[in-house]
């Protein structure tokens, strides 16, 4: 068979925008992965694709929202939230995921994170976390370790890290997970989850750079990174999102929040209704 | 590598075991090695051969082997491997009896 028609009978093949690929990720890049897992979730959900919208920020895993098969928009840096919060309140019927990076999300998006958490925005946001801004050449950001190398830390990062799952439990997520690219059955699941579930989720998903981060600090090959994620990881549902680190000999990762809240979005329509009553009741 | 059993089991004759297909897209392959380091069973190695991207991409050792678990498809960053039952064909269970 040729490889052109071979690559049309992988079970994920109708999720992708065929025409774009292969993907401009470099070997061994985690960002294939939960692309991966996450058409794989879907897939698994039977989902109406009509009625999911991707929408990413700018970074190497911005990428994602070109080339997956649904309604989606590739934003400027750091307004994937906005935009999405947009869409999700536009039209309540549509699933909206955010798929971007670490520093999309949380340098020059930060702000923009934790208030749709706080109003719980029924937004889905799964965040490739690779430690640095991997597509502007490896400079630091705000999740690099302490002491880690990378193209704007020649001496090492002064800098302590944020904890996604601690920032997003704190801000009022709703569904709150961290999983490696090496675990891809829980990941998907995890997204299966916060895709089922109403209001603000976040998936953090460690993933390697081995073109950049890992090779800076001398973390070896893309294999090498993922045995690594292995040996480290340790899973711990329903465990202190504070207590739970990102360290060079220990990964906590699984669900760490779980629980019901009315969504931003419900609460809006709630009031416009009754708002609407009053009116007419007052005529 | 056929599975050793240490007796024939009851229902040999009429357990069927789902045979594997194993598709790589050699040209969509990166070279990273993670199929052919996580797979469970040991099905894949490093093949010889030199892809468009100047990559090697996996070769498929034993596919009587596979255990159908899909870990390759679901590991690769590349859509470029994939394992699918074999239609119509089966592993008779005591064929791999040694
Ligand atoms: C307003 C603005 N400032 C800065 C940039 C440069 N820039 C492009 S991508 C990026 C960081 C991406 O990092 P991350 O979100 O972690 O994605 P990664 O590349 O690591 O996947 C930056 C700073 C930009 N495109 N726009
Ligand atoms: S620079 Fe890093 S994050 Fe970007 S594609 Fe390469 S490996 Fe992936
Ligand atoms: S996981 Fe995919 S890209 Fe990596 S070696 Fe295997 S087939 Fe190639
Ligand atoms: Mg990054």
């Amino acid at each position: 068979m040729k490889e052109a028609d071979l690559m049309l009978k992988h079970p994920l093949a109708k999720y992708l925008r065929q025409e774009r690929m292969p993907h401009i990720w470099c070997e061994g890049c985690g960002n294939g992965i939960l692309l991966n897992s996450f058409l794989e979730g879907l897939d698994e959900l039977k989902q109406n694709l009509d009625r999911i919208v991707v929408v990413s920020g700018i970074g190497c895993i911005g990428r994602a929202a070109g080339y997956i098969n649904v309604d989606s928009f590739h934003t400027t840096h750091g307004r994937a939230i906005p935009f999405a919060t947009g869409v999700k309140l536009a039209n309540p019927n549509l699933k909206v995921v955010v798929i971007s990076g670490d520093g999309d999300l949380f340098a020059i998006g930060g702000n923009h994170f934790i208030h749709a958490a706080r109003r719980n925005v029924d937004i889905k946001v799964i965040c490739a976390n690779n430690f640095n801004y991997g597509m502007t050449g490896g400079q630091y950001g705000p999740t690099t370790p302490l002491g880690s190398w990378t193209t704007t830390t020649p001496y090492g990062n002064i800098e302590h890290p944020f904890n996604l799952v601690h920032l997003a439990a704190a801000s009022g997520a709703v569904y709150v997970a961290r999983w490696t690219t090496l675990q891809v059955r829980r990941l998907k699941n995890s997204i299966k989850k916060a895709l089922q579930k109403e209001g603000f989720s976040l998936v953090e998903v460690i993933s390697p750079c081995p073109e950049i981060f890992d090779r800076y600090n001398k973390l070896g090959t893309a294999v090498d990174v993922m045995k690594w994620f292995k040996l480290i990881s340790q899973v711990k549902h329903g465990y202190d999102p504070a207590k739970a680190e990102v360290a060079k000999n220990k990964i906590i990762v699984g669900e760490f929040v779980d629980i019901e809240k009315p969504s931003y979005g419900r609460l809006l329509r709630e009031m416009t209704a009754n708002v609407q009553d009053k009116l007419k009741g007052e005529k | 590598m056929p599975q050793k059993l240490w007796r024939e089991p009851l229902d040999a004759q009429k357990t069927k075991l789902p045979k594997a297909e194993i598709c790589i897209i050699t040209d969509l392959c990166k070279g990273c090695g993670f199929c052919i380091e996580f797979c469970p069973k040991n099905v894949l190695e490093q093949s010889e051969q030199l892809n468009k991207k100047g990559k090697h991409p996996p070769e498929v050792t034993d596919e009587s082997s596979c255990a159908l678990c899909g870990f390759c498809t679901a590991i690769c960053p590349e859509f470029a491997i994939f394992v699918v039952e074999k239609k119509g064909e089966n592993n008779v269970g005591n064929e791999e009896k040694e």
